[in-house]
Protein backbone atom coordinates (compact mmCIF):
# COMPACT_ATOMS: atom_id res chain seq x y z
CA UNK A 1 0.00 0.00 0.00
CA UNK A 2 1.17 3.57 -0.95
CA UNK A 3 1.39 5.98 1.52
CA UNK A 4 1.88 9.11 1.08
CA UNK A 5 3.12 11.75 4.27
CA UNK A 6 4.07 14.93 3.74
CA UNK A 7 6.46 15.35 0.88
CA UNK A 8 6.93 11.41 0.98
CA UNK A 9 5.41 8.70 -0.85
CA UNK A 10 5.95 5.12 0.22
CA UNK A 11 5.79 1.43 -0.15
CA UNK A 12 8.03 -0.96 0.98
CA UNK A 13 6.47 -4.00 -0.65
CA UNK A 14 6.92 -2.10 -4.36
CA UNK A 15 9.69 -0.60 -3.28
CA UNK A 16 9.15 2.73 -3.63
CA UNK A 17 10.31 5.84 -1.90
CA UNK A 18 9.53 8.98 -3.79
CA UNK A 19 10.11 13.08 -2.20
CA UNK A 20 7.84 15.53 -4.16
CA UNK A 21 9.71 17.45 -5.88
CA UNK A 22 7.45 20.70 -4.86
CA UNK A 23 10.44 20.30 -1.78
CA UNK A 24 12.49 21.89 -4.05
CA UNK A 25 10.48 24.54 -5.54
CA UNK A 26 7.90 26.17 -3.30
CA UNK A 27 8.17 29.44 -1.10
CA UNK A 28 6.00 27.75 1.43
CA UNK A 29 8.59 24.92 1.70
CA UNK A 30 11.58 27.27 1.87
CA UNK A 31 10.08 29.52 4.82
CA UNK A 32 9.51 26.40 6.55
CA UNK A 33 12.66 25.17 6.29
CA UNK A 34 13.98 28.20 8.32
CA UNK A 35 11.22 27.28 10.64
CA UNK A 36 11.33 23.57 11.80
CA UNK A 37 15.00 22.83 10.27
CA UNK A 38 17.15 25.98 10.88
CA UNK A 39 16.12 27.43 13.71
CA UNK A 40 15.89 24.04 15.35
CA UNK A 41 18.94 21.91 14.31
CA UNK A 42 22.39 22.06 15.70
CA UNK A 43 24.32 24.02 12.84
CA UNK A 44 27.98 23.84 12.15
CA UNK A 45 29.58 27.51 13.22
CA UNK A 46 33.32 26.62 12.97
CA UNK A 47 35.84 24.55 13.83
CA UNK A 48 38.19 25.52 17.12
CA UNK A 49 41.69 26.03 15.14
CA UNK A 50 40.04 28.67 13.35
CA UNK A 51 39.82 30.67 16.37
CA UNK A 52 43.22 29.17 17.86
CA UNK A 53 44.39 32.29 19.99
CA UNK A 54 43.03 34.26 22.74
CA UNK A 55 41.09 37.30 20.61
CA UNK A 56 40.59 35.34 17.32
CA UNK A 57 37.54 36.19 15.65
CA UNK A 58 35.93 34.99 12.21
CA UNK A 59 32.83 36.26 10.98
CA UNK A 60 30.04 34.01 10.15
CA UNK A 61 26.70 33.72 8.33
CA UNK A 62 24.77 30.56 9.62
CA UNK A 63 20.93 30.46 8.82
CA UNK A 64 20.99 34.16 7.16
CA UNK A 65 22.05 35.48 10.64
CA UNK A 66 25.02 37.98 11.34
CA UNK A 67 27.45 36.20 13.71
CA UNK A 68 31.12 36.79 15.31
CA UNK A 69 32.46 33.33 16.67
CA UNK A 70 35.63 34.20 18.70
CA UNK A 71 37.95 33.18 21.94
CA UNK A 72 37.70 35.87 24.00
CA UNK A 73 40.81 36.95 26.07
CA UNK A 74 39.82 34.77 28.74
CA UNK A 75 40.20 31.47 26.14
CA UNK A 76 36.20 30.92 26.17
CA UNK A 77 34.55 29.94 23.02
CA UNK A 78 31.51 32.46 21.94
CA UNK A 79 29.29 32.91 19.12
CA UNK A 80 27.23 36.57 19.24
CA UNK A 81 25.05 38.26 17.21
CA UNK A 82 26.95 40.75 15.07
CA UNK A 83 24.67 43.84 16.02
CA UNK A 84 25.31 46.99 18.37
CA UNK A 85 23.08 46.62 21.74
CA UNK A 86 22.41 50.22 20.59
CA UNK A 87 20.62 51.22 17.70
CA UNK A 88 22.37 48.14 15.71
CA UNK A 89 25.21 48.29 13.58
CA UNK A 90 27.79 45.49 13.18
CA UNK A 91 29.91 45.56 15.79
CA UNK A 92 32.62 43.13 13.80
CA UNK A 93 33.69 44.54 10.45
CA UNK A 94 36.15 42.33 9.12
CA UNK A 95 35.80 38.78 7.70
CA UNK A 96 38.59 37.76 10.27
CA UNK A 97 41.67 38.98 13.00
CA UNK A 98 42.18 39.07 16.40
CA UNK A 99 40.82 41.70 18.93
CA UNK A 100 40.93 42.26 22.65
CA UNK A 101 37.68 44.49 21.84
CA UNK A 102 35.24 45.36 19.60
CA UNK A 103 34.18 48.56 18.74
CA UNK A 104 31.12 50.02 17.06
CA UNK A 105 32.43 52.87 14.52
CA UNK A 106 28.43 54.49 15.03
CA UNK A 107 28.75 56.45 18.08
CA UNK A 108 31.92 54.29 19.74
CA UNK A 109 30.85 51.67 22.14
CA UNK A 110 33.36 49.24 22.82
CA UNK A 111 32.87 45.93 23.83
CA UNK A 112 35.10 43.28 25.65
CA UNK A 113 35.53 39.55 23.55
CA UNK A 114 33.74 38.57 26.13
CA UNK A 115 30.94 40.66 24.89
CA UNK A 116 30.39 43.09 27.99
CA UNK A 117 30.29 46.70 27.41
CA UNK A 118 33.62 48.36 27.98
CA UNK A 119 32.84 51.91 27.36
CA UNK A 120 30.19 54.31 26.35
CA UNK A 121 30.62 57.97 25.10
CA UNK A 122 28.47 60.56 26.57
CA UNK A 123 28.07 57.71 29.96
CA UNK A 124 26.83 60.35 32.14
CA UNK A 125 23.77 60.74 30.12
CA UNK A 126 22.69 57.46 30.58
CA UNK A 127 20.70 56.12 33.94
CA UNK A 128 23.86 55.02 36.24
CA UNK A 129 23.03 50.80 36.38
CA UNK A 130 22.86 51.03 32.69
CA UNK A 131 25.96 48.78 32.57
CA UNK A 132 25.05 46.61 35.62
CA UNK A 133 21.33 46.18 33.83
CA UNK A 134 23.68 44.37 31.18
CA UNK A 135 21.79 45.85 28.04
CA UNK A 136 24.43 47.53 26.83
CA UNK A 137 26.30 43.86 26.00
CA UNK A 138 26.42 41.83 23.01
CA UNK A 139 24.18 38.63 22.91
CA UNK A 140 25.07 35.47 22.30
CA UNK A 141 23.35 33.28 20.23
CA UNK A 142 21.12 30.83 22.65
CA UNK A 143 23.12 27.71 22.92
CA UNK A 144 26.81 27.26 21.46
CA UNK A 145 28.63 23.47 21.75
CA UNK A 146 31.83 22.28 20.80
CA UNK A 147 32.22 18.25 19.85
CA UNK A 148 35.99 17.49 19.58
CA UNK A 149 36.60 20.70 17.62
CA UNK A 150 33.80 20.85 15.68
CA UNK A 151 31.58 24.32 16.84
CA UNK A 152 27.55 23.98 16.38
CA UNK A 153 25.52 26.45 17.85
CA UNK A 154 21.31 25.97 18.26
CA UNK A 155 18.81 28.90 17.77
CA UNK A 156 16.67 26.83 19.81
CA UNK A 157 16.78 27.43 23.80
CA UNK A 158 15.28 23.90 24.59
CA UNK A 159 17.35 22.12 22.11
CA UNK A 160 18.63 18.61 23.68
CA UNK A 161 22.72 18.28 23.85
CA UNK A 162 24.55 18.43 21.49
CA UNK A 163 25.74 14.51 22.17
CA UNK A 164 22.04 13.34 21.78
CA UNK A 165 21.61 14.92 18.71
CA UNK A 166 24.71 13.84 17.21
CA UNK A 167 23.87 10.64 18.43
CA UNK A 168 25.33 7.79 16.45
CA UNK A 169 26.76 10.31 14.57
CA UNK A 170 29.69 10.63 16.91
CA UNK A 171 31.02 7.96 16.15
CA UNK A 172 32.12 8.97 12.77
CA UNK A 173 33.33 12.35 14.09
CA UNK A 174 35.75 10.64 16.49
CA UNK A 175 37.14 8.89 13.47
CA UNK A 176 37.90 12.49 11.97
CA UNK A 177 38.86 14.13 15.96
CA UNK A 178 41.28 11.30 16.16
CA UNK A 179 43.22 11.31 13.26
CA UNK A 180 45.93 13.29 14.93
CA UNK A 181 46.96 13.30 18.09
CA UNK A 182 47.63 17.35 18.28
CA UNK A 183 44.39 18.29 17.25
CA UNK A 184 42.65 18.84 13.56
CA UNK A 185 43.36 22.23 11.97
CA UNK A 186 41.55 24.37 9.31
CA UNK A 187 43.63 25.24 6.75
CA UNK A 188 43.61 28.91 5.45
CA UNK A 189 41.93 29.74 2.40
CA UNK A 190 37.74 29.24 2.03
CA UNK A 191 36.08 28.29 -0.88
CA UNK A 192 32.53 30.18 -0.82
CA UNK A 193 30.78 29.30 -4.10
CA UNK A 194 27.00 29.54 -4.37
CA UNK A 195 24.65 26.91 -6.92
CA UNK A 196 21.96 27.84 -8.50
CA UNK A 197 19.70 25.33 -7.30
CA UNK A 198 17.91 23.69 -3.98
CA UNK A 199 20.17 23.11 -1.13
CA UNK A 200 18.71 19.83 -0.36
CA UNK A 201 20.38 18.84 -3.68
CA UNK A 202 23.53 19.18 -2.19
CA UNK A 203 22.42 17.21 0.60
CA UNK A 204 21.68 14.12 -1.41
CA UNK A 205 25.00 14.65 -3.70
CA UNK A 206 27.34 14.83 -0.41
CA UNK A 207 26.93 11.41 -0.10
CA UNK A 208 26.27 9.84 -3.13
CA UNK A 209 28.23 7.13 -4.19
CA UNK A 210 25.78 6.02 -7.21
CA UNK A 211 26.69 9.27 -9.49
CA UNK A 212 30.45 9.10 -9.52
CA UNK A 213 30.90 6.61 -13.09
CA UNK A 214 28.89 9.06 -15.47
CA UNK A 215 28.41 12.31 -13.52
CA UNK A 216 32.46 12.09 -12.50
CA UNK A 217 33.63 10.32 -15.56
CA UNK A 218 36.29 12.59 -16.73
CA UNK A 219 37.91 12.32 -13.25
CA UNK A 220 38.17 9.03 -13.02
CA UNK A 221 39.59 9.01 -16.24
CA UNK A 222 41.97 10.96 -14.46
CA UNK A 223 42.24 9.10 -11.61
CA UNK A 224 42.84 5.81 -13.86
CA UNK A 225 45.63 7.71 -15.00
CA UNK A 226 47.36 8.81 -11.75
CA UNK A 227 46.43 7.41 -8.28
CA UNK A 228 45.06 3.64 -9.38
CA UNK A 229 48.33 3.17 -11.31
CA UNK A 230 49.55 -0.49 -9.43
CA UNK A 231 46.85 0.08 -7.53
CA UNK A 232 43.63 -1.20 -8.66
CA UNK A 233 41.16 -0.80 -5.32
CA UNK A 234 37.71 -1.44 -6.22
CA UNK A 235 35.09 1.68 -5.13
CA UNK A 236 32.99 -0.98 -2.61
CA UNK A 237 31.24 -0.26 1.19
CA UNK A 238 28.36 0.04 2.53
CA UNK A 239 25.86 3.16 3.36
CA UNK A 240 23.59 3.77 7.29
CA UNK A 241 21.17 5.59 8.40
CA UNK A 242 22.60 6.70 11.98
CA UNK A 243 19.10 8.54 13.37
CA UNK A 244 18.01 11.96 13.76
CA UNK A 245 18.45 12.45 10.18
CA UNK A 246 22.35 11.69 10.30
CA UNK A 247 23.60 9.27 7.67
CA UNK A 248 27.19 8.01 5.88
CA UNK A 249 28.31 6.05 3.58
CA UNK A 250 32.03 4.17 4.26
CA UNK A 251 33.63 2.66 1.89
CA UNK A 252 37.27 1.46 0.06
CA UNK A 253 38.04 3.66 -3.10
CA UNK A 254 41.14 3.62 -5.78
CA UNK A 255 42.59 6.65 -4.78
CA UNK A 256 45.42 7.71 -1.92
CA UNK A 257 44.72 9.22 1.45
CA UNK A 258 47.15 11.58 3.18
CA UNK A 259 46.19 9.80 6.73
CA UNK A 260 47.77 6.71 5.21
CA UNK A 261 46.55 4.99 2.57
CA UNK A 262 49.77 5.35 -0.01
CA UNK A 263 49.61 4.59 -3.66
CA UNK A 264 52.70 4.05 -5.86
CA UNK A 265 52.45 7.43 -7.23
CA UNK A 266 53.45 8.93 -4.15
CA UNK A 267 57.12 7.51 -4.60
CA UNK A 268 59.60 6.37 -1.89
CA UNK A 269 59.16 9.56 0.60
CA UNK A 270 55.67 8.58 0.70
CA UNK A 271 55.71 5.50 1.37
CA UNK A 272 57.88 6.15 4.54
CA UNK A 273 55.57 9.02 5.22
CA UNK A 274 52.32 7.20 5.44
CA UNK A 275 53.90 3.94 7.01
CA UNK A 276 54.91 6.64 10.13
CA UNK A 277 51.46 8.00 10.07
CA UNK A 278 49.72 4.65 10.31
CA UNK A 279 51.99 3.42 12.82
CA UNK A 280 51.35 6.39 15.12
CA UNK A 281 47.36 5.63 14.50
CA UNK A 282 48.25 1.75 15.25
CA UNK A 283 49.90 3.27 18.25
CA UNK A 284 46.66 5.12 19.49
CA UNK A 285 43.98 3.27 18.62
CA UNK A 286 44.48 -0.45 18.10
CA UNK A 287 45.04 -2.03 14.49
CA UNK A 288 41.20 -1.95 13.29
CA UNK A 289 40.50 1.61 14.30
CA UNK A 290 43.58 2.35 12.50
CA UNK A 291 42.78 0.27 9.56
CA UNK A 292 39.64 2.06 9.25
CA UNK A 293 40.81 5.82 9.65
CA UNK A 294 43.69 4.74 7.07
CA UNK A 295 41.82 3.02 4.37
CA UNK A 296 37.96 3.49 4.65
CA UNK A 297 36.53 6.62 3.19
CA UNK A 298 33.81 8.25 4.53
CA UNK A 299 30.87 10.77 3.76
CA UNK A 300 28.97 11.95 6.53
CA UNK A 301 25.94 13.71 6.92
CA UNK A 302 25.24 15.63 10.10
CA UNK A 303 21.46 16.57 9.97
CA UNK A 304 20.84 18.74 8.09
CA UNK A 305 24.17 20.64 6.47
CA UNK A 306 27.38 19.62 8.15
CA UNK A 307 28.77 17.55 5.52
CA UNK A 308 32.54 16.05 6.41
CA UNK A 309 33.81 14.02 3.80
CA UNK A 310 36.93 11.81 4.62
CA UNK A 311 37.95 10.94 1.34
CA UNK A 312 41.06 12.10 -0.96
CA UNK A 313 41.64 14.61 1.37
CA UNK A 314 39.19 16.08 4.14
CA UNK A 315 36.73 18.68 3.55
CA UNK A 316 34.00 20.37 6.10
CA UNK A 317 30.87 21.82 4.18
CA UNK A 318 27.94 23.59 5.35
CA UNK A 319 25.02 25.60 3.04
CA UNK A 320 22.17 27.33 3.32
CA UNK A 321 19.32 28.68 1.16
CA UNK A 322 18.71 31.85 -0.25
CA UNK A 323 16.29 30.86 -2.48
CA UNK A 324 14.44 27.63 -3.30
CA UNK A 325 17.19 27.85 -6.37
CA UNK A 326 20.09 29.27 -5.18
CA UNK A 327 22.09 28.04 -1.62
CA UNK A 328 25.45 29.71 -0.84
CA UNK A 329 27.98 27.03 0.16
CA UNK A 330 31.30 26.88 2.31
CA UNK A 331 33.93 24.78 2.39
CA UNK A 332 36.96 24.21 4.46
CA UNK A 333 40.24 21.84 4.20
CA UNK A 334 40.87 20.03 7.47
CA UNK A 335 44.19 18.74 8.32
CA UNK A 336 46.10 17.23 11.10
CA UNK A 337 47.79 20.08 12.90
CA UNK A 338 50.93 18.49 13.25
CA UNK A 339 51.40 16.86 9.57
CA UNK A 340 54.65 16.70 7.37
CA UNK A 341 54.69 19.69 4.60
CA UNK A 342 54.89 16.81 2.27
CA UNK A 343 51.62 15.48 3.96
CA UNK A 344 50.01 19.00 3.76
CA UNK A 345 51.12 19.59 -0.02
CA UNK A 346 49.94 16.33 -1.24
CA UNK A 347 46.58 16.39 0.79
CA UNK A 348 45.78 20.18 -0.58
CA UNK A 349 46.51 18.25 -4.02
CA UNK A 350 44.35 16.05 -3.37
CA UNK A 351 41.89 18.04 -2.79
CA UNK A 352 41.68 20.18 -5.59
CA UNK A 353 41.64 17.42 -7.93
CA UNK A 354 38.12 16.62 -6.75
CA UNK A 355 36.82 19.30 -4.40
CA UNK A 356 35.94 22.57 -4.57
CA UNK A 357 34.82 24.89 -7.88
CA UNK A 358 38.13 24.44 -9.82
CA UNK A 359 38.37 20.73 -8.89
CA UNK A 360 37.88 17.86 -11.54
CA UNK A 361 34.30 16.98 -9.80
CA UNK A 362 32.65 19.63 -7.99
CA UNK A 363 32.02 21.70 -11.06
CA UNK A 364 30.13 18.85 -12.74
CA UNK A 365 28.29 18.15 -9.17
CA UNK A 366 27.24 21.53 -9.16
CA UNK A 367 26.20 21.36 -13.02
CA UNK A 368 23.82 18.29 -12.14
CA UNK A 369 22.61 20.07 -9.27
CA UNK A 370 21.38 22.92 -11.14
CA UNK A 371 20.57 20.47 -14.26
CA UNK A 372 18.06 19.15 -11.26
CA UNK A 373 16.74 22.46 -10.64
CA UNK A 374 15.69 22.74 -13.94
CA UNK A 375 13.55 20.08 -14.39
CA UNK A 376 11.58 20.25 -11.41
CA UNK A 377 10.26 23.48 -13.41
CA UNK A 378 7.74 20.61 -14.06
CA UNK A 379 7.44 19.84 -10.41
CA UNK A 380 3.45 20.18 -10.80
CA UNK A 381 2.79 18.62 -13.80
CA UNK A 382 1.12 15.23 -14.35
CA UNK A 383 3.35 12.09 -13.88
CA UNK A 384 6.70 13.76 -13.17
CA UNK A 385 5.93 15.41 -9.77
CA UNK A 386 8.11 12.92 -8.20
CA UNK A 387 11.71 11.94 -7.70
CA UNK A 388 12.72 8.32 -7.13
CA UNK A 389 14.88 7.81 -4.15
CA UNK A 390 14.81 3.23 -3.76
CA UNK A 391 17.52 2.42 -4.59
CA UNK A 392 18.53 -0.61 -2.27
CA UNK A 393 15.38 -0.61 -0.82
CA UNK A 394 14.94 -4.24 1.14
CA UNK A 395 18.47 -4.90 0.66
CA UNK A 396 21.87 -4.85 2.01
CA UNK A 397 22.77 -1.48 2.04
CA UNK A 398 25.64 -0.66 -0.12
CA UNK A 399 27.61 2.81 -0.57
CA UNK A 400 25.88 3.17 -3.96
CA UNK A 401 22.26 3.12 -2.58
CA UNK A 402 19.97 5.56 -1.36
CA UNK A 403 19.55 4.72 2.03
CA UNK A 404 21.70 7.60 3.20
CA UNK A 405 19.20 9.93 1.50
CA UNK A 406 16.17 7.90 2.88
CA UNK A 407 17.56 8.76 6.72
CA UNK A 408 17.62 12.86 5.50
CA UNK A 409 14.27 12.95 3.63
CA UNK A 410 12.43 11.20 6.72
CA UNK A 411 13.83 13.80 9.15
CA UNK A 412 13.20 17.13 7.18
CA UNK A 413 9.96 15.55 6.42
CA UNK A 414 8.72 15.00 9.73
CA UNK A 415 9.86 18.39 10.34
CA UNK A 416 8.89 20.19 7.58
CA UNK A 417 5.76 18.82 6.93
CA UNK A 418 4.70 19.47 10.53
CA UNK A 419 4.24 22.99 9.30
CA UNK A 420 3.95 22.96 5.96
CA UNK A 421 1.57 20.64 3.62
CA UNK B 1 64.48 43.43 -24.69
CA UNK B 2 61.16 41.67 -25.10
CA UNK B 3 58.52 44.74 -25.38
CA UNK B 4 55.47 45.72 -23.79
CA UNK B 5 53.73 45.01 -26.88
CA UNK B 6 55.17 42.04 -27.81
CA UNK B 7 53.65 40.78 -24.30
CA UNK B 8 50.07 41.90 -25.27
CA UNK B 9 50.70 40.41 -28.75
CA UNK B 10 50.76 36.79 -26.40
CA UNK B 11 48.35 37.79 -23.78
CA UNK B 12 45.27 38.77 -26.39
CA UNK B 13 46.89 36.12 -28.34
CA UNK B 14 46.40 33.85 -25.35
CA UNK B 15 42.61 35.32 -24.41
CA UNK B 16 41.38 34.67 -28.13
CA UNK B 17 42.40 30.68 -27.77
CA UNK B 18 40.72 30.52 -24.70
CA UNK B 19 37.34 32.41 -26.26
CA UNK B 20 37.60 30.20 -29.39
CA UNK B 21 38.00 27.02 -27.35
CA UNK B 22 40.90 25.86 -29.07
CA UNK B 23 42.55 24.70 -25.78
CA UNK B 24 45.09 22.25 -27.14
CA UNK B 25 47.07 25.63 -29.06
CA UNK B 26 46.27 27.39 -25.98
CA UNK B 27 48.47 24.94 -24.02
CA UNK B 28 51.23 25.25 -27.02
CA UNK B 29 51.39 28.86 -25.57
CA UNK B 30 53.03 27.14 -22.15
CA UNK B 31 56.29 25.79 -21.27
CA UNK B 32 56.95 21.99 -20.33
CA UNK B 33 57.27 23.37 -16.44
CA UNK B 34 54.56 25.58 -16.43
CA UNK B 35 52.41 26.43 -13.28
CA UNK B 36 48.70 27.42 -13.19
CA UNK B 37 47.03 29.19 -10.25
CA UNK B 38 43.82 30.55 -9.06
CA UNK B 39 44.13 31.42 -5.54
CA UNK B 40 40.91 31.19 -3.03
CA UNK B 41 39.16 34.69 -2.90
CA UNK B 42 39.69 35.41 0.68
CA UNK B 43 43.73 34.34 0.47
CA UNK B 44 46.32 37.25 -0.35
CA UNK B 45 47.48 37.48 -4.04
CA UNK B 46 51.12 35.67 -2.73
CA UNK B 47 49.83 33.09 -0.89
CA UNK B 48 51.47 29.56 -0.92
CA UNK B 49 49.44 26.67 -2.54
CA UNK B 50 51.28 23.93 -0.47
CA UNK B 51 50.71 25.73 2.81
CA UNK B 52 46.90 27.23 2.03
CA UNK B 53 43.61 26.25 0.21
CA UNK B 54 43.60 27.26 -3.68
CA UNK B 55 40.57 26.96 -6.31
CA UNK B 56 43.36 25.68 -9.05
CA UNK B 57 46.66 25.08 -8.27
CA UNK B 58 48.36 22.81 -11.59
CA UNK B 59 51.36 22.11 -12.34
CA UNK B 60 52.29 21.16 -16.06
CA UNK B 61 50.77 17.60 -15.78
CA UNK B 62 47.35 18.49 -14.45
CA UNK B 63 47.07 21.54 -16.64
CA UNK B 64 47.59 19.30 -19.33
CA UNK B 65 44.82 16.96 -17.49
CA UNK B 66 42.47 19.82 -17.52
CA UNK B 67 42.66 20.46 -20.91
CA UNK B 68 42.02 16.67 -21.91
CA UNK B 69 38.95 16.71 -19.18
CA UNK B 70 37.83 20.28 -21.02
CA UNK B 71 37.69 18.50 -24.22
CA UNK B 72 35.33 15.98 -23.09
CA UNK B 73 31.61 15.97 -23.61
CA UNK B 74 31.65 14.26 -20.47
CA UNK B 75 32.71 17.33 -19.12
CA UNK B 76 29.29 17.92 -18.00
CA UNK B 77 29.88 21.52 -16.80
CA UNK B 78 31.33 23.00 -19.75
CA UNK B 79 29.65 21.20 -22.19
CA UNK B 80 27.35 22.26 -23.81
CA UNK B 81 30.23 25.27 -23.74
CA UNK B 82 29.57 28.42 -22.29
CA UNK B 83 30.65 31.28 -24.26
CA UNK B 84 33.47 32.89 -22.47
CA UNK B 85 35.38 36.58 -23.29
CA UNK B 86 38.52 37.50 -21.96
CA UNK B 87 39.27 40.99 -21.51
CA UNK B 88 42.88 41.68 -20.73
CA UNK B 89 43.99 45.55 -20.23
CA UNK B 90 46.53 47.06 -17.60
CA UNK B 91 49.56 45.35 -18.72
CA UNK B 92 52.69 46.01 -17.41
CA UNK B 93 56.12 45.05 -17.31
CA UNK B 94 57.81 44.40 -13.84
CA UNK B 95 61.07 43.49 -14.34
CA UNK B 96 63.31 40.30 -15.57
CA UNK B 97 65.62 38.15 -14.00
CA UNK B 98 67.52 35.02 -15.26
CA UNK B 99 65.44 35.42 -18.93
CA UNK B 100 62.34 35.70 -17.01
CA UNK B 101 60.30 38.38 -17.43
CA UNK B 102 57.49 39.27 -14.77
CA UNK B 103 54.49 40.62 -16.25
CA UNK B 104 51.06 42.06 -14.71
CA UNK B 105 47.95 43.03 -16.32
CA UNK B 106 43.76 43.62 -15.00
CA UNK B 107 41.61 40.50 -16.45
CA UNK B 108 37.67 40.43 -16.82
CA UNK B 109 36.45 37.25 -18.06
CA UNK B 110 32.87 36.78 -18.78
CA UNK B 111 31.21 33.42 -18.68
CA UNK B 112 27.41 32.75 -20.14
CA UNK B 113 25.58 30.20 -19.70
CA UNK B 114 21.92 28.79 -19.21
CA UNK B 115 21.22 32.47 -19.26
CA UNK B 116 23.44 33.10 -16.50
CA UNK B 117 26.16 35.49 -17.40
CA UNK B 118 29.14 36.00 -14.64
CA UNK B 119 31.99 37.86 -14.44
CA UNK B 120 35.09 36.95 -13.15
CA UNK B 121 37.81 39.94 -12.03
CA UNK B 122 41.25 40.17 -11.00
CA UNK B 123 44.89 40.56 -12.02
CA UNK B 124 46.95 38.48 -13.97
CA UNK B 125 50.11 37.49 -12.71
CA UNK B 126 52.58 36.29 -15.17
CA UNK B 127 56.13 34.65 -15.64
CA UNK B 128 57.09 34.69 -19.01
CA UNK B 129 60.36 33.11 -20.31
CA UNK B 130 61.98 33.37 -23.83
CA UNK B 131 62.88 30.46 -25.77
CA UNK B 132 64.12 29.47 -28.94
CA UNK B 133 60.50 29.21 -30.03
CA UNK B 134 59.54 32.47 -29.31
CA UNK B 135 57.74 34.45 -25.96
CA UNK B 136 56.50 31.39 -23.55
CA UNK B 137 54.19 31.47 -20.58
CA UNK B 138 56.00 29.72 -17.81
CA UNK B 139 53.28 30.65 -14.54
CA UNK B 140 50.30 32.34 -14.30
CA UNK B 141 48.17 33.08 -11.44
CA UNK B 142 44.55 34.32 -12.05
CA UNK B 143 44.04 36.26 -8.54
CA UNK B 144 40.19 37.29 -8.44
CA UNK B 145 39.31 40.83 -7.01
CA UNK B 146 36.12 39.15 -6.09
CA UNK B 147 34.56 38.70 -2.06
CA UNK B 148 33.92 34.92 -3.24
CA UNK B 149 32.50 32.87 -6.52
CA UNK B 150 28.93 33.81 -5.28
CA UNK B 151 27.15 33.81 -7.77
CA UNK B 152 29.71 32.21 -10.44
CA UNK B 153 29.62 28.63 -8.13
CA UNK B 154 33.11 27.62 -10.46
CA UNK B 155 36.16 28.07 -12.52
CA UNK B 156 35.37 25.61 -14.86
CA UNK B 157 36.65 28.06 -17.41
CA UNK B 158 40.31 28.40 -17.56
CA UNK B 159 40.47 32.10 -16.68
S1 LIG C 1 24.85 51.73 16.91
FE1 LIG C 1 26.62 51.02 17.92
S2 LIG C 1 27.24 52.68 19.15
FE2 LIG C 1 25.41 53.36 18.21
FE1 LIG D 1 29.98 14.24 -6.99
Amino acid sequence: METVTGFIAEDQAQGLFRVARTAFTEESVFRAEYESVFEKCWLYVGHESEVRKNGDFVRRTIAGRNLVFNRDTSGKLNVFFNVCPHRGAEVCREKHGNAKHFQCFYHGWIFGSDGSLKSQPGKERYIADFGAQGRGNLVTVPRFANYRGFCFINFDPTACSIEEYLGNAREYLDLVADQSEAGMVVVSGMQEYSIRANWKLLVENSNDGYHAATTHATYLDYVAKTHVMGNDVALRGIGRELGNGHAVVEYTAPWGRPIANWIPIWGEEGKREMERIHAGLVARHGKDKADRIAFKNRNILIFPNLVVNDIMSLTVRTFYPLKPDLMHVTGWALAPENESEWAREYRLNNFLEFLGPGGFATPDDVEALESCQGGYRNAKEVGVGWNDISKGMGLDPQYDDEVQMRSFWKEWNRRVSAVCK
Amino acid sequence: MTTRSEVEDLLYLEADLLDAWKLKDWLELYTDDAEYEVPSADLPGDADPAKSLFYIADNRFRLQERVVRLNKKTMWSEYPRSKTRHLVTNVRLLGAENGELRVRAAFAVYRTKWGNTDIYVGSYEYVLRETDAGLKIRKKRAILELDSLRPQGRVSILL
